[in-house]
């Protein structure tokens, strides 16, 4: 009887710490801040435990059978716990945490009730001070063997929610196997009816983990991947938290909706602000058509041409009703013509010459995109831009990638432009960094014709100023033979990105 | 359903009724080369006797390298009443090049560094066509840099690994590189070194470098040998070395005279303003962007298919039996001066009276057979996770090929499409005879799997890419440096001015280069142009 009951006090605890540690998991999984969740649900835990032991005393006589009852709903309600939370959360968002606390609480609280009625029913076989010493010892070391395995094999092969499927059929089988120690006063019959049910619920559970978990993610991301698609060029991701909308492109950021209109103002309005005739204007890569939204705010532009290399691309951005929302509608405008081409073909055989050329191209990570910031291809741009015309390009980072944004600046030089860099803040991005070349002297606008949300006239001025830790340093200019701005650019997002 | 995917679906048919899997879906290509039928009848000399006669002032026979350079000097000079008469149906020799719908890829000669101050026609001919930029004779000029190989340049795959440049490092111990360091070390000190006359131990063209006895000796000597007496022993350093050997003069090291070996280290120290020493120029199509420019300044006076079967000297010329293939006809040209730019193998059998010193000297020439294949894919094979990315030309360690290179590196794209491969293989490890027996002898489909099963180690999903394998066999592809040759007495012979008939080819070099070639053609031209007295500036000083 006694090794009997003592294994039982090894396997309640060792159920009791892996309830606690499943909704502690799950809870920083779904809601992040792991110091804030794990504190939280453990202290609300040992409350509710504490709260069981203090309940236990209102629990008469028919130890045995409140136990094997007690045993019962902890299995049933802990084996649940985390599938029910996970569904949760994935459908209702608002009442999660309540739901979670609630869970920890009543699971806390069962919990909390046994260690208290295996005592009382060992105090009929032990003296005390042997029943206290290996009750304590027992539940600790169950603790000691769950906190172990928990993170070493069963959150990680098994999974939080056939995790605490098995514990909670784990707690019926310490309730069968009590059951079957106290046959003698025990309604067997009733109580072994109950098991089965509770044992089938869990098993079902547990078998059935793998479609439940997909279930929940799958509607979990529902609200958040709201588009995807592999092209021959890049991976699109589209995803969406409350109002915040973002673009990944293999998975790196490329736009927040929340902040996009930062870069975008920035990348614009200082150059196109300052022409007096806009009529022509060449857009390079900016398939989003956020670039182009902002340039068809001004009238004076009658034709815009702009050339994205993936079609995928520009068809998203004019078709998806959140994306033409979020751009006006700007690819769909009858001054825009949208081609999707290879920019450096394209240019090579194009015979146009424009008033504004914006080259917006990814960030110079490859030796595939690092020819688009070469001196050959500024050359080639250059042939492009009217005499008194202006170009600006996207030149990453000054602050993150410092030498990359002066090498820039060097290569447009090397090419025979005269360079104005500036930069702007965007949160989600950073401090970036922006450069307009130009073959005659540039000067920033005195004042902006259209109303703008980051920039004022005033604040443009200091754009273009740099403070010491993002100051021009000496640095050599970046051809076709060398591209030696791919390895700054990948020495120095190694340094930021850990 | 197209052919292919009727091929692939009979090929699983076959497979189910017990044949060799993927049978039906090997690419499909052909096997190329010099036209051995004009050069078979040539030899055999059932050709139609001459028909109509013309009288020229010189005539220039061969419209390789050499041919089109000396063509192209004596356009410049304003000398009108020649022609260039190439065997082949087309102009190039060794830069040939071809074109499909992805690219146009070389079947030859695919760069030229960035040529050194000695190699002044070579730097005159690259300001005429626009690619160096200024006064050519500028000890740094600058390079268009579209010309310029694009990075990355250059990696090996060793130990199942791409590492970037081709001296052998992964793996390399730490003897093996100290002894990397000698050999640079050494290296770079014949690579400074001048005689009394301040010329450099090792120049191009050739013809310019010190005749120190102590470097002279370095011909009676081979490469591999030579390093061995230095107390360099590393595997990967002979490795890269015989490889180098290979690449430029289509035999190993072991063959190769230390002097040819030292001249592919030292001589190459041309400079630029945007360009590091070593720097090379290169196109899609190879040299023929090159060779195809000087045609265009020949002009009209380029000749193909015209196969010239009998020379002979007399006083009053030199008269040439031209066979023209397009028409079927042959002509009799008396000139006043031959130039003769194709390989010298042929001439002593159709020249009346040739001198047995020479024909002596001539037969002692010995030729690299050639393997080129182009490659031509549905999408670049992927890129390994680790190590260095794709590049422009790509070599295997230890293996008998020469790597490849990427005929669309150069094109100013973004967006990786389509591309083609060009394979290079010198028949380097049998004798010369035998290679070439082998070459011609080997079916395409031998060739083609032997191809794949190199290139597949370092590119698994190579078989599910290629469309095309296109293979070009050349038996004398190029003259063999061989130990004693360079500076022996065969050379010494050929190099003698005739009268009216000048030699000029890179067989007189005894390494087939481009800045040789074209060093052998111009100095030809400005002798001619010397003995009808015509006024020009020179192209060599």
């Amino acid at each position: 009887m006694r090794p009997a009951l003592l294994i039982t006090v090894f396997l309640i605890a060792s159920c009791g710490l892996a309830y606690e540690l499943v909704a502690g998991a799950l809870a920083s999984y779904l809601l992040g801040d792991s110091v804030t969740q794990f504190s939280t649900v453990i202290g609300t835990y040992l409350f509710a435990m504490g709260i069981g032991s203090w309940l236990s005393k209102y629990i008469g006589g028919r130890l045995a059978l409140r136990f094997v009852q007690v045993e019962l709903l902890v299995g049933v309600l802990g084996g649940i716990s985390a599938a029910v939370l996970f569904l949760l959360y994935a459908w209702v968002e608002g009442p999660f945490r309540l739901a979670l606390y609630l869970m920890v609480l009543l699971i806390g609280v069962l919990v909390g009730l046994e260690i208290p009625l295996v005592m009382r029913i060992l105090r009929q076989h032990v003296n005390f001070r042997d029943l206290v010493s290996q009750v304590l010892t027992f539940d600790y070391l169950g603790a000691l063997a769950v906190s172990l395995l928990f993170p070493l094999v069963l959150a990680p092969h098994l999974g939080l929610v056939r995790s605490s499927f098995m514990f909670g059929l784990l707690n019926v089988a310490v309730a069968v196997w009590t059951i079957r120690l106290f046959r003698d006063e025990l309604p067997v019959r009733a109580l072994y009816m109950q098991c089965s049910l509770a044992a089938l619920l869990l098993g079902a559970g547990f078998v059935g983990a793998e479609r439940l978990t997909t279930l929940a993610e799958e509607s979990m991301y529902a609200d958040r991947i709201v588009y995807t698609e592999s092209t021959p060029y890049q991976r699109i991701v589209l995803t969406r938290w409350r109002d915040d909308l973002r673009l990944f492109l293999n998975g790196n950021l490329q736009f927040s909706s929340h902040d996009e209109y930062r870069y975008h103002e920035a990348l614009i309005h200082p150059a196109l602000a300052m022409l007096p005739h806009p009529a022509r204007v060449l857009v390079l890569g900016g398939g989003d058509g956020l670039a182009l939204r902002e340039i068809l705010k001004y009238p004076a532009v009658h034709e815009i041409t702009l050339v994205d290399l993936d079609p995928a691309m520009t068809h998203l951005f004019s078709h998806h009703p959140l994306l033409t929302r979020l751009n006006g509608n700007a690819l769909n405008s009858p001054r825009a013509h949208v081609i999707n081409a290879d920019a450096l073909i394209w240019l090579e055989q194009d015979g146009g010459r424009y008033d504004f050329i914006v080259a917006d191209f990814p960030d110079p990570s490859n030796y595939a995109v690092g020819k688009l910031y070469t001196e050959a291809f500024y050359r080639l741009l250059d042939r492009h831009l009217k005499e008194d015309g202006l170009a600006v390009i996207q030149s990453t980072s000054p602050m993150y990638a410092r030498r990359s944004f002066w090498t820039i600046v060097a290569t447009l030089e090397a090419a025979g432009l005269q360079t104005s860099p500036y930069h702007a803040l965007v949160p989600s991005f950073g401090e970036w960094g922006y450069i307009i070349a130009s073959h005659r002297p540039y000067r920033p606008p005195a004042n902006y014709p259209i109303p703008l949300r980051s920039l004022s006239a005033a604040s443009t001025q200091g754009l273009f100023t740099f403070p010491p830790d993002m100051e021009r340093l000496p640095v050599e200019v970046n051809h076709l033979n060398n591209q030696r701005l791919v390895r700054i650019f990948e020495e120095e997002w190694h340094e930021v990105i850990r | 359903m197209n052919r292919r995917d009727f091929l692939k679906t009979m090929g699983a048919v076959a497979c189910m009724s017990g044949c060799t899997p993927r049978a039906g879906a090997f690419p499909e290509g052909e096997l190329l080369g010099a036209s051995g039928i004009l050069g078979h009848r040539l030899r055999d000399g059932r050709l139609p006797a001459p028909g109509s006669k013309r009288r020229l002032h010189i005539a220039i026979v061969g419209a390789g390298v050499s041919g089109l350079s000396a063509g192209w000097a004596l356009a410049r000079a304003g000398v009108d009443d020649f022609a260039v008469l190439e065997l082949e149906p087309e102009a190039g020799g060794n830069t040939r090049a071809g074109r499909n719908a992805v690219a146009a890829y070389p079947w030859g000669a695919h760069y030229l560094p960035i040529p050194s101050q000695e190699s002044v026609a070579t730097r005159i001919m690259l300001a005429e066509f626009g690619v160096l930029q200024g006064d050519p004779s500028d000890p740094r000029p600058r390079y268009d840099e579209l010309h310029l190989c694009h990075a990355p340049q250059e990696r090996l795959y060793i130990n199942g690994l791409w590492q970037e440049g081709l001296m052998p490092h992964v793996g390399a111990s730490q003897r093996d590189r100290e002894q990397f360091q000698r050999f640079e070390g050494l290296m770079q000190s014949y690579k400074h070194r001048r005689d009394a006359q301040g010329r450099k131990a090792f120049a191009i063209p050739m013809a310019l470098s010190a005749r120190d006895p102590d470097l002279l000796a370095l011909d009676q000597v081979s490469f591999r040998d030579f390093l061995y007496a230095q107390g360099l022993d590393s595997a990967p350093l002979h490795w890269y070395t015989d490889y180098s050997c290979r690449d430029d003069y289509g035999c190993t090291a072991a063959e190769t005279s230390a002097w040819a070996g030292m001249h592919y280290f030292c001589c190459r120290d041309g400079e630029a303003v945007n360009a590091a020493t070593g720097s090379v120029l290169t196109w899609p199509e190879g040299n023929a962007w090159l060779t195809r420019r000087l045609a265009e300044k020949v002009g009209s006076r380029l000749q193909t298919g015209a196969v010239v079967f009998r020379v002979e000297e007399n006083r009053s010329g030199v008269e040439l039996d031209v066979y023209h293939a397009g028409e079927n006809r042959s002509e009799r040209i008396t000139a006043d001066h031959v130039i003769w730019a194709a390989q010298l193998f042929a001439l002593p059998r159709i020249q009346q009276g040739c001198r047995a010193d020479l024909a002596a000297a001539i037969s002692r020439l010995s030729h690299a057979p050639w393997l080129t294949a182009n490659l031509t894919l549905r999408a670049p094979p992927a890129a390994a996770p680790t190590g260095a990315p794709r590049s422009w030309d790509n070599v295997l360690y230890g293996t008998p090929s020469l790597g490849y290179v990427v005929a669309t590196h150069q094109h100013m794209r973004v967006s990786s499409g389509p591309t083609v491969l060009t394979y290079y293989r010198a028949l380097a490890n049998e004798k010369p005879a035998s290679g070439r027996q082998r070459l011609l002898q080997t079916p395409w489909r031998i060739w083609a799997e032997d191809i794949m099963r190199e290139l597949s180690a370092p590119h698994p999903d190579l078989p599910q890419l290629v469309q095309r394998i296109d293979i070009w066999r050349n038996g004398h592809a190029m003259v063999r440096p061989t130990v004693g040759f360079i500076w022996g007495k065969a050379r010494e012979c050929l190099l003698q001015p005739g009268r009216r008939l000048h030699l000029a080819h890179a067989d007189l070099s005894g390494f087939s280069v481009f800045e040789e070639a074209q060093y052998r053609g111009v100095l030809a031209a400005e002798r001619v142009l010397r003995a009808l007295v015509v006024k020009h500036g020179s192209l060599l000083a």
